[in-house]
């Protein structure tokens, strides 16, 4: 069964977000930049899962997930040796998107910083929903990494079937363009195998 | 009988949830829904009869997601014949004997609108208006549209219910636990909006059980006109045995709604998790109570796809700069359509505290249609405030209206039976507050009373639309003082009266009051306070006027309208800072090596001060000279450093953002002449099917500080735009970005298109899926891994 739950802030890596914006090693004025534009957008967002466990089979690189059917190579070996996944699609919401298109006109820079805000928040909620799964499926199960549609040799079209599957839209406010980009852009999908 | 002559009287009881029963039949998922109408229609209509055994008076078709972006035309056609067909066969096959009604069901799309999406909002209402025309066709009894969780994808259904039909129409809304749609309008402002436009009933729906949609509900009673629905789920779904539950009995669900009934919720089903049980034992919970009658709200709203702004006790700020009037540099960016400029405007005033922004864009030269809704486009995707929509052409105040999120003001309508002849059916069409100027064929009456009559006539002629009191503001003109010294006086009689006598509200452009005075802004202050104090409403005003937001808050702090003063002190604050902390300016600390003051705060990403001192230095330095021998140097040593890795974007944009604020008062103080000496055009865009633009927005900046002219298309934008305006341009360099792998072959196309057409322009692309093994297969000409290595190409094509 598709299940949607909503998760609690998950803890800042500031970090990360200098990473994101272009810094290796953080500065000073950035990371003032960024204490301002935090509390600007922190309220602003939310952070929605929508998620269920499908079963795996696989034979050679076609990899069977019951609600797919897809061949790939790089996903089969992700998976091999699970007979069960993940498949979960999270969002922080369109805050981001709206705050980095506001700055872009008043503030290049600060829209930069939003950005990578938004792209913290959205790593930061998949690693505490593979937290959440994590201890959900007790200690003799460990997951592999997520895999998202694109990587390697796994067509991005199966964006479209995950959407399907997890009623995104309806679900976490999460829409698929025609060129297959999501929107909000802050927001991953993934498969994660159980083994 | 007419189901809105029915809701008068009685409650009326809608369906349950269908999704949950075709589950329970063996839809598998992911397979569409609705072409079980044709399929399983045996299925189909048990489940309508099922309800309307149970009481329903209403059944939804199973239509939800049945739009011409899912299903072919000649499919669609199928589909709702069959639905239809099969809601009858359950109407005149069951056993109740309530009134029995059939509803066209409408589902959200499940794309994204534009901007944030691809879906235009036009688009939008085609989509919609294609299932409308269906539903007419076979027999819809009215038109529910349900679980929309997008304000601006709402109003496109409404639309395209209202222009294709004639049936009732209801709307709900599927909210989310903290009492906002997904895209984060609030309940007020959905119902303002949905009002506004002259919905039949409205309300929520999805989502949450009755006792979680408790505040949601509480809000659309307080503020709402008109019936109020409630179509909620069984609570929340638990997995019990892998399979799912809802966590709210039959029995809990009847009495949650029964309660919700009680407190004026008149129209009552359920939705995902709920059966024909749930709907019965609502019926039988409800049978021995009265709906409750319906109060008339005399309440004046605005919106915008976040909020409602209400207008009260307390005066709304409706700022005046997106306005061309006498502004040089606005009239040039709207004859170069330089969006940007606009919207810093908006965002500026935003800032200073107002309330709503109004928006003039007219110039005798532009299209103003094109540009206004351009305008209100462009505003509304980063701006969270309403909108005033200030145009005397209702040509482009139509367009406005139609693409814009929420219920905005009109500005404005008067006493001219032209004036309202143009404008009513407007506002009664889209909704809107109207302001309503006291003049008419005879111009402006000198005395209060004579302005208050026509406000009357103009009364009387909104009502003849249809249109509320509550959504005519009137602005009895504020005329100068210097040409009649009782001039001010009589506005705030016709201010009073109008409030007290005709209990309206009332909005002044206060600075004409000091027109051809001396030092205007103390005139302005002290009037704008006597006009707050005979009741004005709202006044459309300078926010940058410190005398002007001083009278403000003051008055809020004296009126009570002030907890704590805590809007007096954070204003007086920030005020006090403004004034005695200038733009900080440390000066070069042993080490640095800069050339210039300039040089220096360029580098270091210093806006504000680069800003200053250059309008400082334009007293005794040639502007070309500032350019090229202090703006140009500094970004030159943040672009090596950048090269190098020694500088990190960010910083490289804190430059680029310091040396624009400089390059922006050199072009106030240029002539056009200087200003045009450039180099070469570039034309740059994000390509067809690419929404996200930051690294381009980037690229640009950049390359406008090394002198080049940049013409930006935007977003998304065809092979056949790009390429019609780099032939326009004569532009030598065509810079794109593309984000996806997926919008790669647009690049391409675009390539190919330019390289045909224009043989000797240059294709630059850039973005993050791209290599230089890419560029090459798709055939640019160079590719660009950074901002700063575009400009090094740019500056060889320009050579």
């Amino acid at each position: 069964m598709v299940e949607v739950k909503e998760f609690a802030a998950p803890q800042i890596n500031k970090k990360e977000i200098h990473r994101y914006a272009g810094e290796r090693v953080p500065s000073a004025e950035l990371s003032q930049i960024i204490d301002e534009c935090l509390p600007e957008i922190l309220d602003k967002l939310t952070y929605k899962v929508s998620f269920c466990k499908t079963s795996v089979r696989i034979n050679k690189n076609e990899v069977d997930l019951g609600f797919l059917r897809v061949e790939s190579s790089a996903l089969a070996k992700n998976l091999s040796g699970c007979d069960a996944a993940i498949i979960f699609a999270a969002t922080v919401g369109l805050a981001p998107d709206r705050l980095v298109a506001r700055n872009l006109v008043s503030s290049p820079t600060r829209a930069l910083v939003f950005d990578a805000i938004g792209a913290e928040r959205i790593e930061s909620l998949s690693d505490a929903f593979c937290e959440d799964i994590r201890a959900k499926i007790g200690n003799e199960k460990k997951l592999r990494p997520r895999f998202s549609a694109g990587y390697g040799d796994l067509d991005i079209e199966v964006q479209r079937d995950i959407f399907r599957l997890l009623d995104c839209p309806k679900n976490i406010g999460l829409t698929l363009t025609e060129s297959l980009l999501m929107t909000p852009s802050k927001s991953v999908t993934a498969i994660i195998g159980i083994f | 009988m007419n189901v809105l002559e029915y809701i008068k009287e009685n409650i009326l009881y809608l369906d349950g949830g269908m999704g949950t029963l075709l589950q329970a039949s063996g839809l598998a998922s992911g397979e569409l829904p609705e072409r079980w109408n044709i399929t399983h229609s045996d299925v189909i209509v048990d489940i309508h009869r099922s309800y309307f055994d149970a009481g329903s008076n209403v059944v939804n078709t199973n239509t939800f997601g049945a739009n011409s972006l899912k299903f072919d035309e000649e499919e669609l056609d199928v589909i709702f014949s069959a639905a239809f067909e099969n809601a009858k066969k359950a109407r005149d096959t069951s056993f109740g004997t309530q009134k029995k009604w059939i509803a066209l069901d409408i589902g959200p799309t499940g794309r994204m609108l534009a901007p944030y999406g691809d879906l235009d909002f036009l688009d939008a209402v085609e989509i919609f208006a294609k299932s409308v025309r269906l539903g007419v066709k076979y027999g819809a009894d009215l038109i529910f549209i349900e679980t929309m969780n997008d304000s601006y994808e709402t109003k496109a259904a409404l639309l395209a219910a209202k222009e294709n039909s004639e049936l009732p129409v209801f709307v709900s809304n599927a909210y989310g636990a903290d009492g906002k749609l997904m895209t984060g309008a609030t309940p007020a402002a959905m119902v303002a909006m949905l009002e506004g436009m002259g919905t039949d009933a409205i309300g929520v729906n999805c989502s949450l059980g009755p006792k979680a949609l408790e505040g949601v509900v509480a809000e659309y009673l307080k503020y709402s006109s008109i019936p109020v629905i409630l179509k909620p789920n069984a609570g929340l779904p638990v997995s019990v045995d892998g399979k799912t539950v809802y966590n709210v009995s039959p029995e809990e669900f009847a009495n949650d709604v029964a309660a919700l009934v009680g407190d004026g919720a008149l129209i009552v089903g359920g939705c995902c998790g709920t059966t024909p049980e749930y709907i019965a034992s609502t019926v039988k919970a409800l049978a021995n109570i009265s709906p409750k009658k319906i109060e008339k709200k005399n309440i004046t709203l605005v919106s915008s796809y976040t909020h409602a702004v209400e207008f009260g006790d307390v005066p709304i700020l409706i700022g005046e700069r997106i306005n061309p009037t006498g502004k040089k540099r606005f009239k040039e960016a709207l004859r170069e359509n330089d969006m940007d400029y606009i919207l810093g405007e908006g965002i500026a005033e935003e800032e200073r505290g107002v309330h709503l922004l109004d928006v003039n864009v007219g110039l005798p030269e532009i299209d103003e249609k094109k540009m206004l809704t351009g305008a209100v486009s462009a505003l509304q995707a980063i701006i969270d405030l309403p909108l005033q929509i200030d145009t005397s052409n209702p040509e482009a105040m139509e367009a406005a209206l139609r693409v814009y999120n929420g219920k905005a003001m009109i500005n404005s309508v008067n006493g001219k039976k032209e004036s309202m002849d143009a404008v009513f059916p407007l506002a009664k069409k889209y909704g809107g507050l109207v302001v309503a100027l006291t003049l008419d064929e005879r111009g402006i009456p000198e005395r209060a009373e004579d302005r208050v009559e026509i406000a009357e006539k103009i009364l009387k002629e909104a009502a003849k639309y249809g249109i509320d009191k509550k959504d005519i503001i009137f602005d009895p003109l504020a005329m100068s003082i210097s040409a009649d010294k009782n001039a001010a006086r009589e506005t705030l009689r016709a201010v009073k009266i109008i409030r007290e006598k005709l209990g309206c509200h009332t909005s002044l452009g206060v600075s004409n009051v000091s027109f051809g005075l001396p030092r205007r802004d103390i005139i302005n202050g002290a009037y704008f306070t006597m006009a707050m104090e005979c009741g004005l409403s709202a006044a459309i005003m300078n926010p940058y006027s410190d005398e002007m937001m001083k009278a403000y808050y003051a008055y809020l702090a004296l009126s009570g309208n002030d907890e704590n003063c805590s809007k007096y002190i954070e204003f007086a604050t920030n005020l006090s800072e403004s004034v005695s902390a200038p733009v900080s300016s440390e000066k070069q600390t042993a080490g640095e090596q800069f050339a210039s003051q300039l040089e220096r705060a360029i580098v270091k990403g210093l806006s504000a001060e680069a800003a200053k001192i250059t309008a400082e230095m334009l007293g005794n330095t040639p502007a070309l000279e500032i350019v090229d021998k202090h703006i140009i140097p500094a970004l030159d040593v943040v672009g090596v450093g950048f090269e190098k890795k020694t500088v990190y974007l960010p910083s490289l944009l804190m430059s680029a953002e310091a040396a624009k604020a400089a390059f922006e008062v050199i072009k106030e103080n240029m002539s056009a002449s200087e200003a045009t000496a450039k180099k070469c055009r570039v034309v740059i865009a994000t390509v067809k099917g690419d929404i996200h633009d930051i690294g381009k927005n980037i690229v640009k900046l950049i390359l406008e500080n090394y002198g080049f002219s940049v013409s930006d298309l935007g977003k998304d934008v065809s092979p056949e735009i790009i390429v019609c305006e780099a032939k326009r341009l004569s532009a030598p360099l065509v810079v794109l970005s593309a984000l996806m792998t997926t919008t790669v072959p647009a690049m391409e196309e675009t390539v190919k298109l330019l390289h045909k057409e224009l043989p000797t322009t240059k294709v630059m692309v850039g973005g993050a899926v791209l290599t230089q093994e890419y560029a090459d297969k798709i055939g640019a000409d160079k590719y660009a891994k950074d901002a700063m290595e575009a400009v090094r190409y740019a500056e060889e094509i320009s050579k």
